[in-house]
């Protein structure tokens, strides 16, 4: 178990099985000395305790709450512990974790709060129905306007993230429904920033998408529209 | 408005307070959520017994019959009964969240021994 209170890698994840324990692996072999956190968030399988046995702390929810809402557990243990900088990945092995070094690099050195991991700066290695890839380039745009920045993909939530940054996530303020396009809008209204930095994604195991059926993308156009105008709308 | 009409919603009305303050009575119904079905069952009592009330009323918000106004706002009640639970039920994510992710940070690192329901397999 690391001791240092550096760098904290956090990886929400709800039914991940073994692909947990390679994706510790991994990331152990590129910062092995980081300390590495599972969100179990409500895990029916043995997510959590294989995660424990690779030497991954885990927190764990007792129900499913839902990705934001883990990454925030993430947050405040963080915040909690001390921790100067952290990154954050999704537990399918979407995100490579040899792209962490140069997410951090720029945080490191204070210039920016958050670093976001852009697969379309970087390489994607997977299709993209085109119906979600439009629906994620009318929020790049839209992104990109708010913020006055250019923002090519902002539903990554391969992201390494200040000390500044953490703690404005872990307040009540942050949305945990689908945290991208309206989060990096409310940082830069806040006062942080941010840069992208070319990553690459994997395929990711087939039926765990976030963005599934019919009904799932149109509440996500619409609760993204909403969260955006109304962040807008409020003080910074 | 007929008699008839008169007595039925003037009855309705009457029925739905006693029940609303009986449940309140027997704890099955807190007083914070009893007060819009309250308020609009003496709305209602009013408008029947008080009837150039309801007919004024009606004129005002441009119905034809008096009986319209009172199923109009029956409807605005239930609008603003369900906007009430939408409300209650946000903040009640809310609480929920706070308390698990609580949990979660309180538990710390420890193992899962009683904390799910495991499956046998025979």
């Amino acid at each position: 178990m690391s001791a240092s209170t550096d760098l904290l890698i956090i990886i929400p994840a709800f039914n991940e099985g073994r692909r947990i324990v390679e994706i510790i692996r991994e990331v152990r072999g590129v910062v092995p000395r980081a300390e590495i956190l599972v969100v179990d968030d409500g895990s029916t399988d043995r997510t959590g305790e294989e995660a424990r046995r690779a030497g991954a702390v885990v927190l764990r929810h007792h129900f499913n709450l839902g990705y934001g809402s883990a990454l925030q557990t993430g947050y405040r243990y963080a915040l909690g512990k001390g921790f100067h900088f952290l990154v954050q990945m999704d537990g399918d092995g979407q995100h490579d974790p040899e792209g962490i070094p140069s997410l951090l690099k720029a945080v490191r050195k204070g210039k920016i709060d958050v670093a976001i991991g852009s697969r379309f700066l970087g390489s994607c290695l997977y299709p993209i129905p085109a119906v979600r890839r439009i629906g994620m380039v009318i929020f790049a745009r839209i992104a990109t306007l708010l913020t006055g920045q250019e923002v090519t993909d902002p539903t990554s939530g391969f992201q390494a993230l200040s000390r500044r940054a953490f703690e404005l996530f872990a307040s009540r303020h942050f949305p945990v429904d689908y945290p991208d396009a309206d989060v990096i809008v409310m940082l830069k209204r806040a006062g942080l920033n941010f840069n992208e930095i070319p990553v690459i994604m994997r395929p990711a195991p087939p039926g765990k998408s976030m963005h599934t059926g019919i009904l799932r993308p149109l509440y996500y156009i619409f609760k993204m529209s909403l969260s955006l105008f109304v962040t807008m709308l409020r003080k910074p | 408005m007929l008699p008839r009409q008169k007595i039925f919603a003037l009855l309705l009305s009457i029925a739905m307070l006693v029940l609303i303050i009986e449940l309140v009575r027997r704890r099955k119904l807190r007083e914070e959520y009893s007060w819009l079905w309250i308020l609009t069952g003496s709305l209602m009592i009013i408008l029947v017994v008080w009837y150039d009330a309801l007919v004024a009323l009606s004129h005002l918000i441009g119905a034809v019959l008096p009986t319209s106004t009172l199923f109009l706002f029956g409807i605005i009640f239930f609008m603003l009964l369900s906007l009430h639970f939408s409300m209650k039920i946000s903040a009640l994510t809310d609480q929920v969240k706070e308390l698990v992710q609580q949990m979660a940070l309180l538990t710390g690192n420890r193992g899962m021994e009683g904390s799910r329901r495991r499956k046998r397999v025979r």
